[in-house]
């Protein structure tokens, strides 16, 4: 191991005090990242504060949606009530079918959870007018 | 990138060839695959632009009609809405080809193909076999072995019955 060289410089020497925890005890630390984990009622939280913005645009209904999509997970019943609601805000039922397609594949072979899903947001499909894609016949070619 | 943003926003390709300046710099023109594309993923449910760029006046009106409560649409109507801003549904993306069936028909084709060559090869290419394959060879072979006690324990001549003169049942 190395100590690094000092480098003098007008600002001082602050470069050494910067600790770093990995070199110093050799045995006793690991190396794992300190960020704070966040929790997954703070990841609904964020994405349902996402969909709410009440003057949501398009497009980061569309980059909201494809982001989420792209997470190892399926998404909460509240964050796609959310959702549903930023469609009808955009006037978009189109989005709003997709959106319950896409989750219904995301699910993959757990055959459960979609119909869990639809059960939750039941009220809020009635609510809104949003047919299913299996009350419109698109689950099937 | 702003310009293209606001088309998305608008939500449909209007401009394909235009022209469009930028700065002082001169034009540029604005190519169609430049622009954002539609296409079917599972992966990215809500592409950046509807499918259908130009609609007609029944669907024009019918976009006016999706501002109201949508509980007054029918399901014909939800269907011609999701058919405008989108090709296939997620069913239709997800099926399977047919190609699995051309894939093995290939298969047996070349199969078959490589069968002909080597019997082809077995008549025309390769020399007879030697003279120690012919079954009188072999009969006076095996009978040498017997005769040598080969693998007398467990293995070759363990199998003949020396007595009766046959292999051992």
């Amino acid at each position: 191991m190395f100590r690094p060289v000092v480098r003098l410089s007008t600002s001082g020497v602050r470069s050494l005090t910067r600790t770093r925890p990995c070199y110093s005890a050799p045995l006793a630390s690991r190396c794992y990242s300190h960020a704070k984990v966040e929790t997954d009622e703070e990841f609904d939280a964020r994405w349902v504060t996402y969909f709410s913005k009440p003057d949501i645009d398009a497009w980061e209904l569309k980059k909201g949606m494809n982001t989420l999509i792209g997470y190892d997970l399926v998404p909460e019943p509240k964050i796609l009530d959310s959702a549903l609601r930023a469609c009808r805000r955009l006037n978009d039922l189109a989005s709003a079918i997709r959106i319950l397609e896409a989750v219904k594949d995301k699910s993959g072979p757990h055959k459960d959870i979609y119909p869990y899903l639809i059960q939750e947001l039941q009220p809020t499909l009635i609510e809104l007018g949003i047919s299913t894609p299996e009350d419109l016949g698109m689950d099937i070619l | 990138m702003l310009a293209t943003r606001a088309l998305s926003l608008v939500g449909k390709r209007a401009i394909s060839t235009s022209i469009c300046v930028r700065g002082e710099h001169g034009v540029a023109k604005v190519d169609d695959y430049a622009l954002p594309a539609y296409f079917d993923r599972r992966e990215n449910p809500l592409p950046d632009v509807q499918f259908v760029t130009e609609l007609s006046a029944v669907q024009k009106s019918l976009k006016e009609k999706e501002k109201g409560s949508w509980a007054t649409l029918s399901n014909e109507e939800k269907i011609a809405l999701y058919r405008i801003s989108f090709k296939q549904s997620f069913a239709e993306m997800n099926e399977g080809t047919k190609e699995w069936k051309s894939v093995i028909a290939g298969m047996f084709f070349f199969i078959g193909m490589t069968g002909l060559v080597v019997l082809w090869q077995r008549k025309f290419v390769y020399g007879p076999v030697p003279p120690t394959f012919e079954s009188e060879w072999k009969e006076k072979e095996v009978q040498r072995m017997l005769d040598m006690r080969i693998n007398p324990v467990e293995g070759f001549s363990a199998k003949w019955d020396y007595e009766n003169k046959e292999w051992k049942k």
